[in-house]
């Protein structure tokens, strides 16, 4: 029997009085041992539809009458709450996206597992406690006997999620839906994630609902996928027919925005999706996605039916079979962005633009008692601890590693917003003055920022044309008309129509804000972007677009970036060169299309191995990493990385700091192990890479 | 634990040594003539050059402060300087306890009562119950505490006072407002509960507002959701999971709603011609009476900033989101 | 100029909101109301405060002297009436010093971070631990006291003595909530874009951060001005905010309690009812605003 089958489900919220449908006609079965992904952008409905499917909605929600979910053979579309309460923790359970804030600040984590099993099982205090134990200790939490008695505040995050799974898996449910749980983790805490969540749903037998905007996730854990747009759905396939045979134009679109392992931006630009979704209040006549389809035609103004192409199948546009039969090449369904397409190699030398030299960033921190005994000064925290760089005109710097690597402060550092505590930076030959106030109007100018939350970048209270304007003027010199023209011209470089100028932020979506960002950043000409996480707070679609304006734009303007990022593969698709930072500093450096072969240092090696490939045939066993990252307050002797180094070869890598070895080409590794030595041993583990 | 219970008394330190900064400064640097302001436009040479001398005026600033404090620190607080002059340590012993008294009612009313109406608001956002307290607090806040003050011993007291079943309750209603320095807590209560009322429905409305806004935010957390999952009650949800976490800042609510009080009580006690410090401040202000002032203001700023640490810590031990180590 | 324009209709949409919800509609109004007397009640009030004359003592409410009159035969319904502006201008004029100062302090302290504003955060703190009653109660009585030179700008503040106390005792309650909603600001990215643009200091509070700012400022004032005239209304009780014979709220409800509220209850009803009502329309109309500020972010 089916765990979940539901049919024809709709969810409405009210807003202003009004109810608006923000998931329709959704409909899924999933069956025990199953992980049925549900996939879309924001605002596709994906976490709608998955508190629906548990009938858990906030109160102004409500599903639709006519829907009918089937749970274990019982319908529970309209169960009063006092029913659910007798299935919710029993028989279904939730892993939320935020484990900190999912878990109670106050109660101690033993305790909180055990009211969910002590409210659906007559055990004992003591078979309560040994159960939570068991729990635990099944999710590699160690030491769980002291664990119990913590409080939430006072573990990692990636504990914490695991605490979540261990509570969600306590009462062996028999189903589990998890929405978004790694989306707040680091890439080497999702990847262990991950693999323990598909080990614990097949080995329990669970059905699983995974919803998620990742599609390397879906590829990597999900069985059957679900795409959602707008509130329906556009494709229900498994996940190997979803990525291999697509049949939606939608799905087609998401698949060739994202960057493969191993692409590059002189491979070829990413394809775009154009516009952007409809509002749910506003949703167009007919095929929700035919205003932004490069397939649409007449018909798609009447709406699809979801249809059944072959069995286990359904995909939801009139022109499918076209898809199907390969009348229509879905490489070519959407345009290439001519303009974005890098012609220069690498070969031709560019001259220094910034130099780092032994640069350091110490945080100080408040004595504690123990430091006052001690007569010790307090250690402070050495966010960035001896970088040594150098950014040559025109080139895009990647810059990646684990959050508190302290690579944001680096660029923080660069652009003025911190004041170095030592070394020496650079600027085409001159010194750069640490602090802000230093800087003359030349040297603002050159430097420029984009951030990563494009929500908070502009000022809320300033028209787009006002926020342009003032780095022209200011930094630029120009004059009011002037800069006003020039104000046009940006907007249009970075694909927005100039009645945006008037506009205000609040009336524009998060991918135009970030263009307004860039716009902003490249209004003083500057020699040297630094991006940090520019894209990552962007939908899949946007992202594209984003990242295929930066590259042009670099190549009409000739700017250097610093790209810093959490996610590898974007970084190594834009970035010339990558720079890989790890407590404060660099670890290895190099050109970006050398990530994905050996030889790599055994860190980058484990995040390019943590990177979830958007391809289900590639399932490889990640290097997984420990969580303890070390304070950089308390940076490890000899080799930084050793206390979680995979490869470690002895105890010189806690005595010794490690030399830097070079392959002779440029690409420059801090390790012990011999470059021959690495090669070696990872040409077994690294995954392939094709060249397209 | 030490590092912080250091760290907090070193701000509660500080803040006194700053408030008696600017006691001192009020009092003394303000008025430029110390010795004219208590004596009065019309005072002799004489007088004035004795009082400079009685209270060490013509000391460097700096001189007068260190003594002024270190003599409050000492617990010697002086004399009055309105005639009869009597031992202010004394005097205010008094009058302290009187005070407390009203103050003590008035949280055993009001904080048992405005927690539960709170709760109740938060838990019923929006419907009826949350709209009646809303009202009730509104219509209560928006009372100046004279007024209701006023409104309870004109109508209430003396009303009552006219009714024939009531005139058996004379107990409740004594004629004069004047308490025994040495009475009893029962003793006093006829005195104290009129007033006590009507600082309650000062404190009401505000820790009211503040309960339910506590309330009302946990309630939006996601681990309410956690909880809720779980297939616990709901009154199990709340009482575990919400109220533990909405209540703990009613910790520092009460607290700060000290010092909301001992100035309402400043009004209520002229109101009710209640012997305490509050009616004890307006005598030393209408006096002149400096020192007096000065020894007051100073004690009721100990007992607020004594309050605050005292929440500071509760706060602490109950919130385990705060480091102590 | 875009800006202005903005700004226009901003207000307006503004107090179209106000208006559009009952209980707010109900509170503006009477605020207005209030508002209007403090401008026009001199003029309109059918008698003098403080004349006598013909008139009956401790005559009940007729349609000669809607009020009644008190124990000296004023007429209270003019007295109540000349007696709105004075508490709009203690009230008002102190809380709207108050705010100004306060988000200056605020702006600077909670941008500057550092010393400055520890120093000054302790220095809030020690105010703060002072009710505001005390405070007021403190520096009145002292400055009441003073002999003053005619003229003299001494003199002339002193006869704004409670605007200006209620300034004081206010400054450092906006400060702290101006800091605090500046700390949160100035993480923002276009802050952050500004200091990287090399702007001044000036232009960063106040164009880029002080926008921000407002919705919780407006709610701070209108909050702020309730406790005013409440603490307005209490000194005159007290006898220390007004002298006779002012027509203050405060004062007439002092006047006319004890004895004299056998004789003539309405002089004393009539000022309370006045002050509660002021307060009930302030209270509703900030209750309003903060929805308005609310649903807008």
């Amino acid at each position: 029997m089916s765990v979940l089958k539901a049919e024809n489900v709709g969810i409405s919220y009210k807003v202003n009085k009004q109810w608006i449908g923000a998931v329709r006609e959704f409909g899924i079965t999933v069956e025990p041992g199953e992980i049925y992904g549900i996939v879309g952008e924001s605002g596709s409905g994906k976490s709608t539809i998955a508190r629906g499917l548990i009938r858990y909605l906030p109160s102004n929600g409500r599903t639709e009458p006519g829907s009918r979910i089937e749970f274990l053979g019982e319908d529970i579309s309209a169960a009063p709450p006092a029913q659910m309460r007798n299935i919710w923790g029993a028989r279904m359970n939730l892993v939320p996206q935020n484990p900190m804030a999912a878990l109670n600040p106050s109660i101690r984590i033993g305790k909180q597992i055990a009211e969910l099993i002590g409210a659906h099982t007559d055990l004992s205090r003591e078979a309560i406690m040994d159960r939570v134990i068991d729990g635990l200790e099944r999710v590699n939490l160690a030491d769980p006997e002291k664990l119990v008695e913590r409080f939430p505040h006072e573990i990692s995050g990636g504990q914490q999620q695991r605490v979540m799974i261990a509570m969600a898996l306590s009462t062996s449910p028999k189903l589990l839906v998890l929405d978004e749980p790694t989306t707040a983790l680091d890439v080497t805490t999702e990847a262990v994630i991950l693999e323990l969540v598909r080990d614990l749903i097949k080995e329990d037998e669970t059905a699983a609902v995974y919803v998620t905007h990742n599609l390397g996730v879906v590829a990597q854990i999900c069985d059957r996928v679900i795409v959602m747009y707008a509130g329906e759905i556009m494709a229900d396939a498994p996940v190997y027919d979803l990525f291999y045979k697509p049949l939606h134009p939608y799905t087609i679109g998401l698949l060739n925005a994202i960057p493969q392992p191993g692409q590059t931006k002189r491979d070829r630009p990413l394809q775009t999706i154009p516009g952007r979704p409809p509002s749910l209040a506003d949703l167009p006549q007919g095929c929700v996605y035919a205003p932004r389809c490069p397939l649409a035609i007449e018909i798609c103004q009447t709406k699809p039916p979801l249809e059944a192409p072959e069995a286990g199948r359904l995909v939801r546009c009139h022109r499918w079979k076209e898809l199907a039969d390969g009348s229509i090449n879905p490489r070519t369904v959407y345009a290439t962005d001519e303009d974005a397409i890098i012609t220069d190699t690498l070969d031709e030398e560019r001259e220094p633009l910034l130099e780092l030299d032994s640069l350091y960033k110490y945080f100080p921190t408040r004595r504690t008692v123990q430091d006052i005994i001690k007569g010790e000064k307090p250690s402070p925290v050495r966010a960035v601890d001896g970088v040594n760089m150098t950014v040559n005109r025109g080139r895009t710097y990647g810059l990646v590693g684990e959050s508190g690597s302290g690579k944001t402060t680096l660029s923080k550092v660069v652009i003025g917003l911190f004041e170095k505590t030592g070394g020496e930076m650079i600027l085409m030959g001159v010194e750069l003055p640490a602090a802000l106030r230093g800087r003359d109007r030349e040297t603002l100018a050159d430097l420029q920022m984009i951030f990563q939350n494009p929500q908070n970048s502009l000022n809320p209270y300033l028209t787009v044309g006002q926020s342009i304007r003032r780095p022209l003027m200011k930094l630029g010199g120009l004059s009011r008309t002037e800069a006003e023209t020039e104000v046009r011209r940006l907007l249009k470089a970075v694909n927005l129509r100039e009645e945006y100028a008037t506009r205000y932020p609040n009336e524009l979506s998060g991918g135009e804000k970030q263009r307004v960002a860039i716009a902003r950043a490249f209004a003083s000409n500057p020699m040297l972007i630094l991006a940090d996480e520019p894209v990552s707070a962007l939908d899949v679609s946007v992202q594209s677009a984003v990242l295929n304006l930066l590259a042009r734009l670099q190549k009409d303007r000739d700017a250097a970036y610093i790209f810093i990022s959490h996610d590898l593969s974007v970084v190594s698709y834009l970035a010339d060169y990558i720079a890989v930072m790890y407590l404060g500093h660099l670890v290895e450096v190099g050109e970006a299309q050398e990530l994905h072969q050996p030889p790599l240092h055994p860190y980058t090696e484990a995040l390019v191995s943590a990177i979830p490939i958007p391809d289900p045939a590639r399932r490889e066993d990640p290097v997984l990493l420990n969580e303890n990252i070390p304070s950089a307050r308390d940076i490890p002797s000899g080799c930084r990385f050793h206390t979680r180094c995979p490869r470690k070869i002895g105890a010189i890598c806690e005595t010794d700091a490690p030399p830097w070895r070079a392959d002779g080409e440029g690409h420059y590794i801090r390790c012990h192990i011999p470059i021959d030595e690495l090669i070696e041993a990872q040409r077994k583990t690294l995954p392939e890479v094709e060249h397209s | 634990m030490i590092r912080f219970l250091l760290r907090r008394l070193a701000f509660f330190v500080l803040t006194l040594f700053l408030t008696s900064l600017l006691i001192f400064a009020l009092t003394r640097v303000l008025p430029g003539d110390v010795a004219q302001v208590i004596l009065g436009r019309e005072a002799t040479d004489a007088a004035l050059e004795a009082t400079r001398e009685e209270l060490g005026l013509n000391e460097p600033l700096l001189v007068q402060y260190v003594d002024w404090a270190a003599s409050f620190f000492t617990g010697d607080l002086g004399q009055t300087f309105s005639s009869p002059r009597r031992d202010i340590n004394e005097l205010l012993g008094a009058r302290v306890l009187n005070s407390g008294r009203l103050a003590a009612l008035t949280l055993l009313l009001a904080v048992p009562l405005a927690v539960t109406l709170g709760v109740v608001a938060g838990l019923s956002e929006g419907k009826f119950a949350d709209g009646l307290i809303s009202i009730l607090s509104l219509s209560v806040v928006s009372l100046p505490e004279f007024v209701t003050g006023l409104f309870l011993i004109n109508v209430v007291a003396l009303g009552m006072r006219q009714l024939p079943i009531i005139q058996s309750l004379d107990w409740w209603f004594p004629a004069s407002s004047s308490i025994n320095p040495n009475a009893t807590f029962s003793e006093a209560l006829p005195f104290l509960w009129l007033p006590a009322i009507t600082a309650t429905l000062v404190l009401l409305a505000y820790v009211i507002r503040l309960v339910r806004a506590g309330v009302i935010e946990e309630l939006k957390k996601d681990y309410v959701n956690t909880a809720t999952l779980k297939g616990i009650p709901r009154r199990r949800v709340v009482f575990n999971h919400v109220l533990r976490n909405a209540l703990i800042p009613t910790v520092t609510v009460i607290a700060t709603s000290t010092g909301w009080l001992l100035s309402g009580l400043v009004v209520i006690e002229f109101v009710f011609n209640y012997p305490g410090l509050g009616r004890l401040l307006i005598f030393a202000i209408n006096n002149r009476d400096l020192p007096l002032v000065q020894a007051i203001v100073m004690v009721t700023v100990v007992i607020i900033l004594i309050a605050n640490f005292t929440a500071d810590i509760l706060y602490a031990v109950l919130n385990p989101r705060i480091k102590l180590a | 100029m875009d800006n202005i324009q903005r700004i226009v209709q901003g207000v307006l949409r503004f107090i179209r909101q106000l208006f559009g919800d009952p209980q707010t509609a109900v509170g503006t109004t009477i605020v207005l109301l209030f508002l209007f007397l403090a401008f026009f009640g001199n003029a309109l009030a059918p008698y003098g405060a403080n004349e006598t004359g013909d008139i009956p003592v401790s005559a009940a409410p007729s349609t000669q002297h809607p009020f009644g009159t008190d124990t000296l035969g004023r007429d209270v319904f003019s007295r109540v009436m000349i007696g709105t502006s004075s508490i709009f201008q203690k009230a008002g004029l102190g809380t709207l010093l108050a705010v100004l100062i306060g988000t200056v302090i605020g702006l600077y302290i909670g941008y500057q971070g550092g010393w400055i504003d520890e120093a000054t955060s302790r220095v809030i703190d020690a105010l703060l631990a002072m009710p505001a009653l005390l405070l007021a109660l403190v520096i009145l009585g002292v400055i009441r006291n003073l002999s003053l030179e005619q003229g003299s700008l001494q003199f002339l503040l002193a006869r704004n003595s409670v605007l200006l106390v209620i300034a004081v005792v206010y400054v450092p309650i906006v400060a702290r909530v101006v800091r605090s909603s500046t700390l949160e600001i100035k993480t923002r990215e276009f802050v952050q874009a500004a200091r990287i643009r090399g702007e001044s200091l000036g232009y960063i509070l106040f164009r880029e951060i002080f926008p921000s700012v407002v919705p919780t400022l407006v709610v701070e004032a209108s909050l702020r001005f309730s406790y005013a005239i409440f603490l307005v209304a209490a000194l005159g009780f007290l006898g220390i905010g007004a002298n006779p014979p002012t027509p203050d709220w405060g004062l007439m409800v002092e006047e006319a309690r004890g004895g004299n509220y056998n004789i003539a209850p309405w002089a004393l009803n009539f000022p309370a009812a006045a002050i509660a009502l002021l307060v009930v329309g302030v209270n509703l109309m900030s209750d309003g605003i903060k929805n308005i500020v609310q649903k807008s972010e």
